[in-house]
């Protein structure tokens, strides 16, 4: 799959997703919205524009295709939303979010075999490992395609990201991009005040990658940054995008704070949100 | 007692050497991962012969595991090669997540395992890592108990598709297995035919295990002597069989009582069919540094280990 969309055509999908978000997580009352609202713009151009990849039926390989790893698996929303929205399952499976027998799981998983998600995540710090692997054995079998990694600004604070950010600049794994969702926001406070780093991109950079800026949540601007990175791949470094975004963008009482990593709204607040987010496709 | 000859000495490592470059030639899809220790788990030839597909970590093992799973995920046949204790107990939440929860086809290759590796002492002697493993579910557990076993096992495991730990050590060993022996995952091997006690080993144990065979059959007792390379899956009828016929058992390994072999054995027992158990292994203690026969010795994993335990069980019947 890889569209031709219009950035209002894409800018509809996210509305959708974002309506679908924070329905999801109000029925269950558990789920995290702040994160998945603000990387809904990411998600959509990615999975409805950027990336090429087949919908149906899901090779776990993806041999010939662009893959994406969620490393921070907690929006999982998100994920399901906008898969099931691009047609790898069906929208209608979203109502069973977190349900007993679901397979959609609280975190993604593998294990109940939910076509799109290649490796389960949810305790932090382990996807830009996973994406760097699939990114060796695409070089191994001369496969051009690329892989994408989202991580949050928080599990940066996680040690292995160091093993494999120096990993892979030193191995020149040149068909990897990694995107940092900068938020500045994690469940204890803002990632300022409890791990103070706000200097991502110079720490990116004396690792050996390129980097790039990105407006995570002006949908014109994820497109051009990402088909950027896409240019600068395949050039002997790795990928790396800064991408700012708004926790709970487009929901306006969620953004800004922390407040909303790991809550669920009530049903007054989900007419509230619902009535900031326009019915585009259709809900599940 | 069956005759059981010994071959040659080799560290069990050398077979896992082996049978990873045999892979390297006979199956494209293996790849080799390596945290900074490929002379030590004797990884060299298949680094040579492949070098496009041995990859250099450094000394980072949860990115190596993470990067296994990532490989596995792509069609790949990943194995990674560190000692033990960094192949496991450092590295459990990526094992638990990306390998086991996520089905990942990855063989997780450990050596310098128990008290045999030695003078560098208990940091790196891990008697843990069996009990680790087996509680993950959909994990297969195997401590081979020679250099021809190793081998065999290496070259067993890349034809199952699943997460796998394989684990074996540092010394130079009696080997006294065939050459060119069949592997297979999860079927006890039966050295020796007895009533009168069950002896259940593993890894290095094995040999010290037909020792004790030896010098019991002198003394007239006959022991029914198997050889359980894979921990897990556990080959039940083998040990059912076993001790329906004997009515007790010994377990025998180089690793915690807490977790290991023992602890399977006997859970298994409780299960179907109650009968006395004594269990050579570690009691709830660190290694330290020294020679391996004499860590052998203090830790109660020797030769007369066996013998003791033997009579203590018979005497429970």
């Amino acid at each position: 799959m890889s569209g031709k969309h219009t950035v209002t055509q894409l800018q509809d999908i996210a509305s959708q997703v974002r309506r679908d978000i924070v329905r999801m997580v109000h029925a269950v009352q558990s789920g995290h919205p702040g994160g998945s609202l603000g990387c809904a713009d990411l998600l959509v151009a990615l999975y409805h524009e950027v990336m090429e990849y087949q919908a149906k039926p899901f090779n776990m390989d993806g041999k010939g295709e662009d893959i994406f790893i969620l490393s921070n698996g907690h929006i999982s929303p998100l994920l399901y939303s906008v898969m099931s929205r691009a047609g790898i399952f069906e929208v209608s499976e979203l109502v069973t979010f977190r349900k007993l027998n679901t397979r959609l799981q609280g975190h993604p998983a593998t294990h109940e075999h939910l076509e799109g998600v290649r490796i389960a995540s949810g305790s932090l710090g382990q996807g830009l490992s996973v994406a760097t692997g699939i990114a060796l054995s695409k070089r191994m079998n001369n496969d051009p395609k690329t892989v994408y990694c989202l991580m949050g600004d928080g599990e940066l604070e996680e040690g292995q990201n160091w093993e494999a950010i120096m990993f892979a600049a030193h191995n020149k794994v040149d068909n990897l991009i990694g995107i940092v969702d900068f938020n500045g926001q994690q469940i204890d406070g803002s990632t300022k005040e409890i791990m103070g780093f706000t200097e991502i991109k110079d720490k990116f950079e004396a690792f050996g990658w390129l980097t790039l800026d990105m407006d995570g949540n002006d949908m014109g601007n994820v497109v051009e940054t990402l088909t950027k990175a896409k240019g600068l791949s395949r050039h002997g470094k790795p990928v790396l995008i800064k991408m700012k975004t708004d926790m709970g963008a487009g929901v306006d009482f969620m953004m800004g704070s922390h407040e909303w990593h790991g809550i669920a709204p009530n049903n007054e607040q989900l007419a509230k949100a619902l009535e900031q987010l326009p019915e585009t496709l259709g809900d599940y | 007692m069956v005759k059981i000859e010994i071959l040659d000495q080799k560290d069990t490592r050398s077979g896992f050497g082996a049978g990873l470059l045999e892979l390297g030639r006979t199956n494209p899809n293996v790849v080799a991962l390596c945290a900074d220790l490929t002379g030590s788990l004797k990884m060299d030839a298949f680094k040579k012969e492949f070098p496009e597909r041995f990859i250099q970590t450094g000394i980072a093992e949860a990115n190596m595991i993470g990067m296994a799973a990532g490989l596995a995920t792509g069609g790949k046949i990943p194995f990674t090669g560190t000692f033990a204790n960094f192949s496991t107990g450092r590295v459990y939440d990526q094992i638990r997540q990306s390998v086991a929860y996520s089905g990942k086809n990855v063989k997780i290759c450990a050596s310098h395992a128990g008290v045999t590796l030695g003078e560098d002492g208990a940091t790196h002697q891990i008697l843990e890592d069996i009990g680790l493993m087996k509680m993950l579910p959909g994990m297969v557990v195997i401590n081979p108990c020679d250099y021809n076993q190793t081998k065999a096992a290496t070259i067993a495991i890349a034809n199952y598709d699943g997460p796998v730990y394989l684990r074996f050590g540092r010394p130079k060993w009696p080997v006294f297995t065939a050459p060119d022996q069949k592997f297979e995952i999860g079927k006890a091997w039966h050295i020796n035919s007895g009533n009168a006690v069950s002896i259940f080993c593993t890894g290095h144990l094995v040999w010290k295990a037909i020792k004790a065979g030896e010098i019991l059959a002198e003394m007239g007792i006959e022991a029914d002597i198997i050889n359980i390379h894979t921990i897990k899956p556990l080959d039940k009828e083998a040990v059912l069989a076993s001790v329906a016929k004997t009515g007790c058992a010994v377990t025998a390994e180089e690793h915690q009582m807490n977790g290991g072999l023992g602890d399977s054995i006997c859970q298994l027992l409780a299960l179907n069919n109650p009968k006395p158990v004594e269990m050579v292994a570690v009691n709830d203690s660190f290694g330290e540094s020294g020679t391996p026969d004499e860590l052998l010795v203090k830790y109660g994993l020797d030769t007369v280990n066996i013998v003791d335990a033997v009579k203590r069980v018979m005497a429970r019947k």
